[in-house]
Order: C-alpha cells, then structure tokens, then sequence
C-alpha cells in the first residue's frame, strides 16, 4: 500500500513536472521572439538614442543631446502638431461614423447583410492601393471629389495641394474605411442579450432610453478597445502620407512617423530616429494609461454593477 | 408595449433603406470610379463631368499594366511571403496559447498579461535596432526580415484570439488522451488543432490580408525591384506611370481585387474573427 501512495505520488509530481517544462516549451517561440524582436530592440533603440549614430560611422555617445535637439527642432513639433491633429480629430470622427454605421446594420430589416457587406468592402482594400485611388479622387482638375462639388453647384478645391485641406481630406479619406470598426462594434450590438430590451420596453423606455441606457453603456467595452488600437494606429499614420502628399504641401502632412523614416532610412540619422521613437513611445504609453485610468468613469463591464 | 399599425412600420423601413442605401451609394462610388477608370481610353479619363461608362470598354488597360512592371514577380514575390508568415503565424502562436490555455506553470497569467500589453506597442519603437540586426545578418533585401519574426509568436493579437478558442474545447478530451498515455505535444496536434479548423482559418485569412497589405516593412526591407511585393509594386509603378491614370486604376483593382475574391469565399471566417476580436472589448 504504502509503495502504491508513494509511487502515485510520484507519478502526480511527474505529470506536474512534465506540464510545467512543455509550457514552457510550447510558448518558447513566443517568448524567444519577446526577447529578441521587442524587449531586445527597444532596450537597444534606447541606447542608440543616447549616441550619434550614421551606420557607417562608429557610434559616438551623446547623452540626451538628441533629446535636446529634438525639443528645439521645429520639424518634429511640427510633425508632432500634424499627427495629434489627425488623432485627436480624425479618431473620434471615425469612431462616431463607425458607430452610426453599427447602429444602422444592426437593424432588424430585410437584406440588411447586404447593406453590412457593402458597408465594410471598402475597409479591405490596401492601404496603397487606396491612397493611389484616392489621389485620383481628390485630382484638382479631374477628381470625382471636385466633380461632385460642381454638381452640387460648388466651385473645386485643391484638396491635397492646399496646406489647410491637406489634412481633412485625408481624415475625409479615412471614412472610407469605417467598415473595419463597424464589424467590431456590430459584433459588440450583437452581444447585447435582448432580454435587456424586452424588460425594459415593458417598463415603457423608448428608443432613445433603451439606447441611452442599455446599447451604449454595454457597447462601451467595444468602443473603448477600439478607440485604444485606433489612437495607437492613428499615431503612427504614415502610408497615406508617404504616398498621397510625401509629407507635404509646406509639411502640412509631415506625420510623425514619415519625419521618423526620413531622419533613420533618407538621412541616417539612427540616434536622433531612436529619440524620436522613444518618445512617441512614451506618449502613446502615457495616453494609454490616462485612457485606462479614465475608463473606470465610463466603460461598463458587465458582472460589476456600480451602485 | 403598443404596437404601431403596420403601414407606419412600412414607411419607417423604407425611410431606413433609403438613408442605408445613400451611404451604401456613397461608400461604393469610389470603387466604382476605380474600375470605371480603369476600363477607358486615355482620353476619357479627362473628362468633366465624368463619365461613368466608359466608351469604348479598354479591356486591355489590364494586360498593359501587367506588361509595363513585372506585376507577375511581385504577385508571387507576396504570394511566398504571406505563405510561409502565415505558416509561422499559425503554429507556435497556437503553441503558446494552447500552453496558455489549457496546461499550469508557474508565470502563466504575468507571461499572459505580458503577451497582451504588447497588442499595445507602436512598433515603431523597436524598428531601428531590428533593422540593425537584419543587416548585420545580411538579410536586408531578402524575404526572411518579413518572414522569420512570425515564427516567434506570430504576433500577441492571434496568441489571444488562439486562446479565446482554445477556451472554448473541454477540458475532459486533454484528460481523457493523457490517461490514454498522449504528451502534451500529441494531445494539441491530434486533439486540439483538429477542432479548431474555424480560428485556424479565420487566423489564416488575417495573415493573408495583413502581409499582402503591408506597405512599411517591405518598403523597409525590400530594395531590388526583383524583390518588389505588390504593395511596394503598385507603388513603383505610380512613380513610373504618374498621368496614365487608367493604367493605374487597373494596377490597383489587381492588388484588390484578390482579397475581394477572398472575402467573398471565406465571408464566415471573416464574422467569426471579428467576433472573437469584439470579445476583446470584454
């Protein structure tokens, strides 16, 4: 008996053992990759943002001065004023598009797949594919985008070749595409359990009610996923940039990260493009947490009623 | 709760399909000018108004465009690449979320949470240093920059969406072929993966439409035109064929239309991925 218990015993401590050395095993590429291709690379972009840095020349230490000459070049806070314009004014405009558009297929009609098909074809085409295109939407001379506004009796505009357009019509552009948020939103509309709405139309809410008070609050985890991946992305907005206006006209579309291409990849300038990057890091990393600590006030998770 | 009569239902669902179908019109005129560029003349193309048939239908702007650049190199320059990311992506990002999932080690919820909170770093941060190492390794100008990081994890988002999946399958089938003598490794390749034949695909045609799309890393990493994806491609092209704007329309419906094709076909992969990711709102 006792060697049974003993070798039982045993047997238990190697199935655990076992378990614990393939877990390991199994998320090896994974944590390799952790390693190797994040936690490596920005240690490394860190120290790189201390030295002067062209490739071909040695590196040579610096201290913050990257940092300081970063702080006093008007490009990057240029740069920096062009991406947050189109972050703080071309995300929420987004996300409320999206919304509406949610809000729209999710009506109890028929055929409405076909309206949420046509909604969301749109947001599969390649982000290169789409700039080119809507180049040639927004031509001054032959655009449908001007087109349309001497239809309606409007003179042109010079969409992408004015300074002060330049950066709404990319935003305008950006609506093409709300289909990829709506899906996730839908699918969000869809989690909502009708028996919510029964009760409440029984206790006589109406629309607006059942809305205000039942679809958004639970919708709020949906949105706020995807206002965090959104912001993060927006940050980083380069293609439509790079291909559309190559930062221009006068810089009025000079991204953040187009400025941090051209410093590593056009001018290699390596120690002052790891500063750059670092501290858009930092600011996305702040803006992340502040969003995190403000979501207490109004993202609702089911399973925590606040009373 | 009053119910309307039914002929106000009636016209409320028509004034509904008729703000849907406004926005629908709108959404699908700039694919529909695309295509209609891309099917005229040269000269039709400068025209205001616009036309929006073309006349005569130049069905040959198409093999034009595929003539003037080696679209064909590029197609399966991508086609090998979103192969083997793809491949990578699929097995050891269910590697790690089936031992996330379903086996006990000690750090498995911090490693998680570590998994998580890199969906939420700019990639921008770690570039520089990687495209270091890729050239001291001499891979700059070779696939294998675009290729070899998803054999390490293929990538936080699909490590969660494996692990929503893996969740969902219970836990009885593990016990039931560990007591038959599987190891872990046979029980997540004869069990587990077998079951989950709807997050592979959905993971499959996520990866497909991410490599084929991306732009900054071939445009990073890639320098030879021989090495050119469609994205870099479409995009040489441009610089070659600025004012031929039909050839141009005809280049980009190309690169589109693929993923059409594959939308159409895989619809109900792409409802369940985006599912699962609203789950990432809970």
């Amino acid at each position: 008996m006792q060697t049974l218990v003993t070798s039982w015993r045993r047997r238990q401590r190697n199935l655990l053992w076992t378990e614990c050395r393939d877990g390991y095993l199994f998320i090896l590429p994974w944590l390799l990759g952790f390693l190797i291709f994040t936690v490596g690379p920005m240690l490394a972009s860190l120290y790189i943002s201390f030295t002067r840095w062209e490739i071909v020349t040695p590196s040579v230490w610096v201290g913050h001065a990257q940092y300081a000459k970063l702080f006093s070049d008007d490009r990057f806070w240029l740069s920096l004023y062009n991406t947050s314009y189109y972050v703080f004014i071309g995300v929420p405009l987004h996300l409320f598009m999206a919304l509406l558009a949610a809000l729209a297929v999710n009506m109890n009609l028929r055929g409405i797949h076909l309206y949420r098909t046509a909604y969301y074809v749109p947001s599969l085409t390649p982000v290169v594919a789409n700039s080119i295109l809507w180049i040639w939407i927004f031509h001054p001379e032959w655009g449908l985008a001007n087109a349309f506004l001497e239809w309606i009796g409007l003179g042109g505009l010079y969409w992408l070749q004015d300074p002060r357009l330049a950066k709404p019509a990319l935003i305008i552009m950006s609506f093409w595409s709300i289909g990829g948020q709506m899906v996730i939103l839908l699918a969000g509309l869809k989690g909502i359990p009708v028996t919510l709405y029964e009760a409440a139309s029984i206790d006589g809410a109406n629309w607006w009610g059942r809305f205000w008070r039942i679809t958004l609050p639970l919708l709020t985890p949906a949105l706020f996923f995807n206002l965090i991946i959104a912001i993060i992305g927006a940050f980083q907005v380069f293609t439509q940039a790079f291909i559309m206006t190559d930062g221009g006209p006068n810089y009025a579309t000079l991204f953040y990260l187009l400025y941090l291409y051209r410093s590593a990849f056009e001018n290699f300038r390596m120690g002052y493009a790891s500063a750059m990057a670092w501290v858009l890091f930092v600011i996305v990393l702040v803006f992340t947490i502040v969003q995190f600590r403000l979501s207490d006030r109004w993202v609702f998770y089911e399973g925590d009623l606040r009373q | 709760m009053k119910t309307a009569p039914r002929y106000l239902n009636r016209i409320w669902a028509g004034f509904w399909y008729l703000i849907l179908s406004f926005f629908a019109v709108a959404l699908a005129l700039p694919l529909v000018w695309l295509v209609s560029t891309s099917l005229k003349t040269g000269g039709q193309t400068f025209l205001m108004p616009p036309k929006w048939i073309p006349d005569p239908i130049v069905w040959t702007n198409y093999p034009d465009a595929f003539r003037a650049v080696a679209f064909h190199e590029y197609f399966w320059n991508t086609a090998r690449i979103v192969f083997f990311a793809t491949a990578g992506t699929l097995l050891t990002a269910s590697l790690a979320a089936y031992a996330f999932a379903r086996l006990r080690f000690p750090l498995r919820e911090p490693l998680f949470l570590l998994v998580l909170s890199t969906i939420m770093l700019p990639s921008i941060v770690t570039l520089i240093p990687t495209f270091i190492v890729f050239r001291t390794l001499r891979w700059i100008d070779t696939f294998l920059p675009l290729i070899v990081p998803l054999w390490f994890g293929g990538g936080a988002f699909n490590i969660f969406l494996f692990r929503q999946f893996f969740m969902t399958i219970p836990l009885e089938l593990d016990e039931a072929a560990r007591i038959d003598g599987a190891s872990n490794f046979r029980i997540y390749w004869v069990v587990i993966l077998p079951l989950s034949q709807p997050v592979l695909a959905t993971i499959a045609v996520f990866s497909f439409i991410h490599h084929w799309n991306d732009f900054f890393q071939p445009l990073v990493y890639l320098q030879s035109p021989e090495n050119w994806t469609m994205a870099i491609g479409l995009l040489g092209f441009r610089d070659l064929y600025s004012t031929q704007w039909n050839l141009m329309m005809a280049a980009s419906t190309a690169m589109i239309l693929p993923l059409l094709v594959l939308f159409f076909f895989a619809q109900r992969y792409f409802v369940s991925g985006i599912q699962m990711s609203g789950l990432a709102g809970r």
